[in-house]
């Protein structure tokens, strides 16, 4: 009886697991089956012509590099450095968890707020005008959560007993969290930074107003440029323009692109946390 | 004949209360620790003894909340006065803890962890001081030929002896030792007490205990709290064999803790 109701269990779980999995494959295949069609070494390297049908989407694959990674520059450092302060030196006192409170929050704001907010200070306010750096810097304030509360994660599991065998050997507060703490905790803060990328390079909605353009002729020439970015574009694609039948296929191309951008970005960051967890679990 | 005429006293504790915010964990403690001796500390649960350790290597800092009143001296100099560097008290005062905490890096890189800290860069003088402390802690002939081991790999007890060396390398005189058996194997534990015989004869000790055999066997001196007091100190023959006061006895003979 137990046996069997144990069984049920197991079955249960590996129900709802491969019904993930399930999600997960259904929508690389489709995106694949409907993409892989236009992908050309053309539409890899050369830049959109004739209203968006002809041409490849070259211009579009940078500017979703670009963003990401200014977004990442930003928010990494700030993310990290924040989180070592909430765990390693704040005092445990009303604001602090007010502030705790808020990075929360931060996390459940909706994108398009971001957008907006974007738009009135990094664009309007500070003069940045639509730009890389605008969307960049409004991308970042949406990946600073996701980053800060990972890395807070990652520090809080150090157990006390590493920080105490460190200070007890005469090392500083700082030398114990940069050489004991951060090293330790870096796997678990490249998750968060895993899933902020793929979260960051996917977003339209901040860059609507702050970055994106629909068509620009050649590569941003700085970081005041507007670009043109995946997930914009295919937004784009989709609700404007005159030949939705092409158009249509692009789009699909450029998820494709998109789809298997972030799953590089994510692959490359397993592999750096799995050679750390190595270093450190054998 | 006073105790403190034929020994060195190496750490005084004098009219010290503790508290952690609103209660009090030590309750006037007066106690002296000799050069090379060893001090145990006994008692039960909760009656304040890893307060009281941790009080001499100011690792009680790190919790929020809790307030020291008193005189910690280690030869002579107030351990919490405001001139004293706290770094330079943990390293003349180490620490072996509880449970082995050895870091996830290689038996040698723990090693040299403490000397790179204390700024020494010379890469013969760590090696020599690594095989010094590995050697000094008896764990050299286990580990010799794996020093680039992950640390974490070791056994329980290799890894408290690791922590050992770790402490000894960065040569602090006095070492505190904070139940440092709790969690090991009847062999891993005579093989420390062996270890803190040995040292005794160079170093001044300090070793809170729960197992009355262990402080009977280690120690030079022992001093029983309970609930924040120090209810007795003398020489652990005395306190074994004839104790003065009645808890004491009690404590000993097992009626309670």
């Amino acid at each position: 009886m137990k046996k069997n109701k144990q069984n049920l269990g197991f079955l249960l779980i590996y129900l709802c697991i491969i019904l993930t999995l399930l999600a997960l494959g259904l929508i690389i295949y489709f995106i694949t089956i409907r993409g892989i069609k236009i992908i050309s070494w053309e539409f890899l390297t050369q830049a959109p012509r004739a209203a968006m049908t002809k041409g490849g989407v070259f211009p579009v694959i940078f500017g979703t590099f670009y963003l990401t990674f200014g977004s990442i520059l930003f928010s990494l450092p700030l993310g990290i450095a924040c989180a070592i302060y909430l765990c390693e030196y704040s005092p445990k006192n009303f604001i602090i968890n007010i502030i705790r409170i808020s990075i929360n929050n931060l996390a459940g704001v909706p994108s398009v707020v971001f957008g907006l907010f974007g738009l009135a200070v990094f664009v309007k306010f500070f003069k940045l005008g639509v730009s890389i750096l605008s969307g960049s810097l409004t991308l970042s304030m949406l990946a600073l959560p996701s980053i800060i509360s990972a890395a807070q994660e990652a520090l809080i599991a150090i157990p006390q007993s590493q920080r105490e065998a460190s200070l007890a050997l005469g090392a500083s507060h700082w030398e114990t969290i940069k050489r004991i703490v951060i090293p330790t905790a870096l796997p678990g803060i490249l998750t968060g930074v895993i899933l902020s990328v793929g979260r960051v390079a996917g977003e339209t909605a901040p860059i609507l107003f702050t970055a994106a353009t629909f068509y620009k002729r050649g590569n941003p020439k700085s970081v005041f440029s507007e670009v043109m970015a995946l997930p914009y574009h295919i937004y784009a694609l989709m609700t404007e323009g005159t030949h939705p039948e092409q158009q249509t296929a692009v789009a699909y191309g450029c998820a494709l692109i998109l789809l298997f951008l972030v799953l590089i970005i994510s692959a490359i960051a397993i592999y750096i946390r799995q050679k750390q967890r190595s270093i450190y679990e054998h | 004949m006073n105790i403190n005429d034929c020994f060195n006293c190496r750490i005084r504790v004098e009219n010290v209360n503790f508290y952690y915010a609103k209660s009090q964990a030590l309750k006037n403690i007066n106690l002296d620790m000799f050069n090379n001796n060893a001090t145990a500390i006994i008692g039960p649960s909760g009656c304040g003894k890893s307060t009281f350790i941790r009080l001499l290597n100011r690792m009680n800092e790190l919790i929020p909340n809790t307030n020291l009143e008193g005189k910690i001296l280690l030869d002579g100099k107030d351990i919490n006065a405001i001139d004293t560097d706290v770094v330079e008290i943990r390293q003349l005062v180490g620490m072996v803890f509880q449970k082995p905490n050895p870091f996830p890096k290689s038996i040698y890189n723990n090693l040299s962890y403490g000397l790179e800290v204390k700024g020494i860069k010379d890469k013969h003088l760590i090696e020599k001081r690594i095989i010094e402390s590995l050697k000094k802690s008896v764990l050299w002939d286990e580990v010799k030929d794996r020093l680039h081991d992950n640390a974490l790999r070791l056994s329980g007890g290799q890894q408290q002896r690791l922590c050992i060396a770790r402490c000894l390398a960065v040569e602090p005189e006095v070492i505190l030792f904070d139940e440092p058996c709790a969690s090991l194997d009847p062999i891993s534990t005579a093989k420390i007490e062996e270890l803190i015989v040995e040292l005794k004869k160079n170093y001044t000790i300090v070793i809170v205990t729960h197992n009355m055999q262990q402080a009977a066997r280690v120690s030079d001196f022992t001093a029983f709290f309970l609930l924040g007091e120090l209810i007795e100190f003398g020489t652990t023959e005395k306190i074994f064999t004839s104790p003065k006061n009645k808890k004491t006895e009690e404590y000993l003979t097992g009626r309670f803790g």
